[in-house]
């Protein structure tokens, strides 16, 4: 038998996730869809699948609005229940008889779905635009994680396709591994801006993402000055660990951009501003100050998972401001032109920054609902990236 | 004959002493036997003739010519006059600077001179409202004046109404008003509150423009200034007189009109704060509890207004005018006359009440940064001799703190606290790396020359003004200050004053010597 976390498709439930998490973020997990469960192993749905053992799987923002009920409505054709959540996945293989460890590429493109030809995007190598993410030999499912078919991190064991999977360097800790899914997505967000040097950049936010944006920055880009708002003094301190040469509560990043940048302002707009702003948030609030404080014809990346959002775009019409979307990886091209797999440059990344700094406690999956609440009050407590750890004997 | 000032020695029978607490108060019980508290000498006597003694001072300055015998048809005359930042509280009208301009106009026009500017000598404060235009100069003044550009406020930061007057022998730019620097004379009209004010002080800073100020108002002057109270041992005087030498072999003529105000701080409704507590009667016992109930029940902002509104009854002690030096060297002795109270010895503790006001902030919010710079910049140094609290000592300040800005008034204070303070406390380096970048930013500029904002540099200042205090003492503790504000400041926090001495007796041991500095009314600490 399987120990998983489960999401059902039970409204209801989704409801009830909905009203916890209002009250105390991740408290979903006790009230919603989610539940430990012991069931039997996914059948392999084709050749070039196969089962992997997962040791570190952690739990990222789109896992906690999926489980406090807050996750958009545009996801439910794209997801197929009941799924197994968990995309930031260290696990153990056999690949050709050995056993390996290797990190997953979660997202569920053209080569896993048995597509042939494959998709504009994927042939293009920009796995994350897949096209036909819902369709091919497996239900559908933007990633691992949120599909019926191949099951998820968050548990002991699980479907991949022999394409998602990258063999580890041995030197490399299952903690900084862990870090790398998450690092891909902060990496193509980073190059998502097209910077060719001597830029100023605000990453907005200083969550997991915001600090691997900062350490992606860095690692690939010739940007500047990064100054990162972020809500806690860790994430700050983490910030400027990273690479940051700014940092400063999120309330008073306009002050500092205006100053930074030697702006003028009137109201709470400024007329200058950074040449970027990646939005690690995406909130309401968030896009709102992006756009306040980006120069004219500057750029906003969104990264943070989004849902609906009220939104003043005069500023966006009058300052010619581009706002632009960065969701998970593929390939990327570098300023010099060179062309690099986004996994490869986190791997790299999550080995030279050394990332698993930022996991900051692990928990086996029979604690959930501790692992659930801890993640979703991850900066008032101190805390960076929650994971689960299957390494741990479960009770 | 009004009583000097005292050192009270604190025994078991001393009432409760009174502290300031920004828009209140509280009484506090001094350990015995090792306390003490200063009172400040009671209020000189006013002038009978106020009028009479200005236009018997214009006639007959000291070094220098009459008044009517330098002016002429055709000439240029410029007056200038202290701004907003003194006195404190403002006082009643009519303001002393309403008197003096309106003599010096008197005899201007029975000379027939008719191009006469009148400026505000801001330095790099923020410009006065109408109203604080109006109370200054009185309505005559400024109805006659104002409307047709002939009364207005100086600005730093328009190089085109700026003179470059050459360098003192240490290298230091001397650049003022243009319009003063050409006229063929220009009469200062000043209110000495503090023994700071004046002198050539009133000039080479009040009409200066960052480019010269710089050069005194940095932390290297403001540390070598024991104290800015004692014009001979103040790195900060010495170069503003070098400043005025400069001027006067520029061909600038100076005509300095010098006034001092007795300490009538408070009107009656507020008398027992200039009152010594075993002397407060049953009326100021019931005015205390009565407005400390009151106070404690108003919210700040209100509490702010009333307090922004007293008027005090000072009046004039002396008027003199002349050539600058011998004129301020009157004036210095009349201010300590009223303000000196000798004392004997440092101390291991100074306390100190923070009021609500400071010259930075009339008519708007005592923010942390001016906390610190009343406490340190200001009250610290009201001595001469020797500081109140030895080297290594500890200074405890009653203050709210709240972190809370004037977003008009201190625009750059706000940058300064949250984006300078944050990284570093120390004088030096944050002037080496964030001065400047503050000085010449645009947006401050352009908000100090436009709207009523403090220059970019000013939150600098503040710093350095309490630089010589950070230097020397061991430990600075804000008691009743909002912990994250106190902290960001560099200091420590604490709940009671019982709470800060616990926290000083890591520095100064467990039986120290304490000494509170009981102001306002302002004294001089002559410390021997």
């Amino acid at each position: 038998m399987n120990r998983e976390l489960r999401i059902e498709r039970s409204l209801p439930k989704f409801a009830a996730a909905k009203v916890a998490g209002l009250l105390s973020p991740g408290r979903g997990s006790s009230y919603g869809p989610l539940s430990l469960v012991n069931a039997d192993p996914l059948d392999l749905p084709a050749d070039g699948w196969l089962t992997i053992k997962p040791r570190l799987a952690g739990i990222c923002g789109s896992d906690l609005s999926t489980i406090d009920g807050n996750a958009s409505r545009y996801f439910e054709p794209i997801v197929s229940f009941p799924f197994v959540p968990g995309h930031e996945v260290v696990a153990d293989a056999d690949i050709d008889g050995v056993s390996r460890r290797v990190v997953l590429e979660p997202v569920l493109g053209c080569a896993t779905r048995g597509i042939n030809p494959m998709c504009p995007s994927c042939a293009a190598g920009n796995l994350g635009n897949c096209e036909r993410i819902a369709f091919g030999t497996i239900e559908p499912g933007l990633q691992s994680g949120f599909c019926c078919d191949t099951g998820g991190g968050w548990s002991q064991s699980m479907l991949a396709h022999v394409s998602q999977l990258h063999v580890l360097p041995t030197d490399l800790s299952d903690e900084d591994a862990a870090l790398i899914e998450p690092a891909a997505c902060a990496i193509h967000a980073a190059l998502r801006g097209g910077f060719t040097g001597g830029e100023t950049v605000v990453v907005l936010g200083a969550g997991t993402l915001g600090l691997l944006t900062v350490a992606a920055l860095r690692a690939f880009t010739p940007v500047e000055n990064i100054i990162v708002a972020g809500r806690y003094p860790h994430q700050v301190a983490l910030a400027r660990k990273f690479g940051a040469n700014n940092t400063c509560p999120t309330p008073e990043l306009a002050r500092l951009v205006r100053s930074f940048t030697g702006s003028m302002a009137y109201g709470n707009q400024l007329t200058g501003g950074v040449d970027a702003v990646i939005d690690c948030v995406g909130d309401s609030a968030s896009l709102t100050q992006s756009l306040a404080i980006t120069k004219p014809r500057g750029q906003v990346v969104v990264v943070g998972m989004p849902a609906k959002v009220s939104l003043e775009l005069t500023t966006l019409w009058h300052r010619e401001t581009s706002l632009v979307g960065a969701y998970a990886y593929g390939t990327e091209t570098m300023h010099d032109g060179v062309r690099r797999r986004t996994f490869e440059m986190a791997i790299e990344l999550a080995s030279t920054a050394h990332l698993g700094q930022l996991l900051t406690a692990t928990y086996p999956l029979d604690e959930y609902k501790d692992a659930i609440e801890h993640a979703a009050n991850a900066g008032k407590r101190g805390a960076v990236k929650i994971a689960f750890d299957m390494r741990q004997v479960s009770k | 004959m009004p009583r000097p000032g005292f050192v009270l020695e604190v025994d078991k029978s001393t009432p409760p002493t009174l502290f300031w607490r920004g828009e209140g108060f509280s009484l506090e019980k001094l350990p015995a036997d090792r306390s003490r508290v200063i009172y400040a000498p009671e209020p000189l006597p006013a002038l009978d003739d106020i009028d009479g003694a200005i236009r018997h001072a214009l006639l007959n300055p000291i070094d220098q010519d009459p008044l009517p015998t330098l002016l002429f048809p055709g000439m240029k005359l410029t007056i200038a006059f202290d701004d907003v930042s003194l006195p404190l509280p403002k006082m009643k009208r009519p303001d002393i600077r309403q008197r003096v301009i309106e003599a010096v106009l008197d005899l201007a026009a029975e000379a027939g001179v008719d191009d006469v500017h009148i400026i505000a000598a801001l330095a790099l404060h923020r410009r006065m409202h109408e109203f604080e235009l109006r109370h200054a100069v009185g309505d005559r003044v400024y109805d006659a004046f104002a409307p047709r550009g002939m009364l207005y406020q100086h600005d730093a930061e328009d190089p085109t109404l700026l003179s470059y007057l050459g360098t003192t022998p240490q290298g230091e730019e001397v650049e003022i008003n243009k319009r003063a620097a050409d006229s063929d004379l220009l009469v200062y009209v000043n209110i000495n509150l503090v023994a700071m004010d004046g002198g050539w002080k009133s000039t080479a800073t009040g009409l200066a423009s960052y480019r010269s100020l710089r050069h005194h108002h940095n932390p290297d002057t403001m540390q070598a200034s024991r104290s800015f109270m004692d014009q001979h041992k103040s790195e900060l005087h010495k170069s503003n007189w070098r400043m005025g030498k400069v001027m006067v072999d520029s061909g600038v003529k100076v005509f300095q009109i010098e006034t001092t105000l007795n300490n009538d701080t408070f009107p009656s409704p507020f008398g027992f704060l200039s009152k010594r507590e075993w002397e407060w009667s049953a009326k100021d016992r019931a005015s205390f509890i009565g407005t400390k109930k009151a106070l404690d029940r108003t919210p700040n902002r209100i509490a702010r207004k009333i307090f922004h509104n007293i008027e005090a009854p000072h009046q004039m002690t002396s008027v003199q005018c002349g050539e600058v030096g011998a004129v301020h060297k009157i004036t210095t002795e009349h201010v300590y006359k009223q303000q000196l109270v000798e004392v004997q010895g440092q101390t291991d503790i100074l306390t100190m009440g923070i009021p609500y006001i400071s010259p930075y902030n009339v008519h708007s919010i005592l923010n942390p940064i001016l906390v610190m710079c009343m406490g340190l910049g200001y009250y610290f140094n009201l001595y001469r001799g020797k500081p109140l609290v030895r080297e290594g000592g500890v200074i405890i300040m009653t203050h709210p703190t709240p972190w809370e800005f004037h977003p008009v008034h201190h625009p750059s204070y706000i940058d300064f606290f949250e984006q300078v303070l944050s990284e570093t406390t120390d004088p030096h380096v944050l002037s080496a790396k964030y001065e400047e970048k503050f000085a010449n930013d645009e947006w401050y500029r352009h908000l100090y020359r436009t709207s009523y904002a403090y220059h970019g540099v000013h939150p600098f200042y503040m710093w350095y003004w309490g630089s010589h205090a950070m230097q020397h003492c061991g430990r600075i503790i804000i008691v009743g200050g909002e912990a994250r504000s106190v902290r960001r400041l560099g200091f420590t926090p604490a709940s009671t004053l019982n709470d800060a001495l616990e926290l000083a007796s890591d520095v100064v041991g467990r039986s120290p010597t304490i000494t509170h500095l009981h102001a306002p009314p302002i004294m001089i600490a002559d410390v021997t």
